[in-house]
């Protein structure tokens, strides 16, 4: 008998049907943006206990309604705060920080634990603006951070990995390595380097 | 008489579009992937600024998004100043608490001092109107904040 070839089904209609879910899916769904600079705002405190501290370790940022700078008393371009804070946070002026590798300027912030970063907005600074200088702020702190990662990280078992890949790796499921151990490396960077980010309400 | 008949050459040969489906099926797979279904639908303009020194908000823990921008063009009557939108409605400044009260009521009660508060604002927005959002989310003790945004280099804002 001779064999019959199966009748061939029309599949035209396929290709539209395909496209009515994409563009259903095009339409009804976003690609997200979930990520960002995270912040911890300050507890609404109603003691009042003035912390007294010296002036020369307090980096004051202001940001006025044109989004222009004002660094320490002096204009500055956004392409040189994280230089200027890097420098300041990394100033050393007591000489108590083993790891800095700033001049020891005595007018200039004690060590990277007592200097404070305080940024001032005023209400009609623009967000995008505002977000730039924070986010040249946080460039700065995680500038220092990645050099003492780098300094640390070999003794404690995880050379050549610095602190933002570390903070990765801690978060990341398919990391093999031990995370207790970049826990505890992660909370001594961060204690050494504390991010001390003031916003003047 | 079939003499005569002009041979048929039938034109060109018919493409073949069965692996149009494929391709298209890959286009869809790639989206359902990629994209989540869209949660509130915005009413406001709500292009973010860039910064590159962002973390990856954390999705084990619970988040509560708070759109800040201008109202976009179908709701200009609304005004051309940024508002706030909360859950697909537009809202003033002190329905914030109530809002946050809202989102932890519908949390387990072990998960409500994780909440993280994402701040989705406009980059035209002005701080201001963010401050007065920050100040109330200080009242309610929603302390956790991310200021969601694009990846990219900041000094092109």
């Amino acid at each position: 008998m001779a064999k019959r070839a199966a009748p061939e089904v029309n599949a035209g209609s396929m290709a539209d049907i395909a496209f009515l879910l994409l563009i259903f899916f095009l339409v009804t769904t976003t690609i997200e943006k979930d990520s960002g600079i995270n912040r911890k705002l300050p507890p609404i405190d109603d003691s009042e206990q003035d912390v007294i501290i010296k002036q020369k370790n307090i980096f004051t940022v202001l940001l006025n309604k044109n989004d222009q700078l004002l660094v320490e008393d002096e204009n500055m371009e956004l392409k040189d705060l994280r230089a200027a804070a890097v420098e300041f946070l990394d100033n050393n002026g007591d000489g108590s920080c083993s790891f800095c590798q700033g001049k020891k300027n005595s007018s200039s912030s004690d060590n990277p634990t007592k200097a404070i970063i305080s940024l001032a907005n005023d209400r009609e600074t623009s967000y995008s603006a505002y977000i730039s200088v924070q986010n040249e702020l946080v460039a700065a702190y995680n500038v220092l951070r990645n050099r003492l990662a780098l300094q640390l990280g070999p003794k404690k078992g995880f050379p050549g990995m610095d602190f933002v890949q570390m903070q990765e790796n801690y978060k990341s499921v398919q990391w093999p390595g031990n995370k207790d151990k970049l826990k505890a490396v992660i909370d001594q960077i961060k204690e050494l380097i504390p991010q001390k980010l003031s916003e003047v309400q | 008489m079939s003499k005569f008949k002009k041979k048929k050459d039938g034109g060109l040969a018919p493409i073949n579009t069965a692996s149009l489906p494929d391709i298209v099926f890959m286009l869809l797979f790639f989206f359902m992937v990629a994209t989540v279904m869209r949660e509130d639908t915005l009413m406001i303009k709500n292009a973010l600024p860039l910064a590159n020194q962002i973390e990856k908000l954390d999705k084990k823990n619970p988040v509560s998004y708070i759109y800040i921008g201008r109202p976009s063009d179908n709701y200009k009557k609304f005004g051309t100043a940024a508002r706030i939108q909360l859950n697909d409605k537009f809202a003033d400044v002190s329905e914030v608490a109530a809002f946050i009260g809202a989102e932890r009521a519908a949390l387990r009660e072990e998960l409500i001092p994780f909440l993280t508060v994402s701040l989705k604002v406009d980059k035209d927005a002005n701080m201001g109107i963010v401050g007065d959002v920050k100040q109330e989310l200080r009242k309610v003790n929603a302390l956790k904040i991310n200021y969601t945004t694009g990846s990219g280099d900041a000094l092109n804002n």
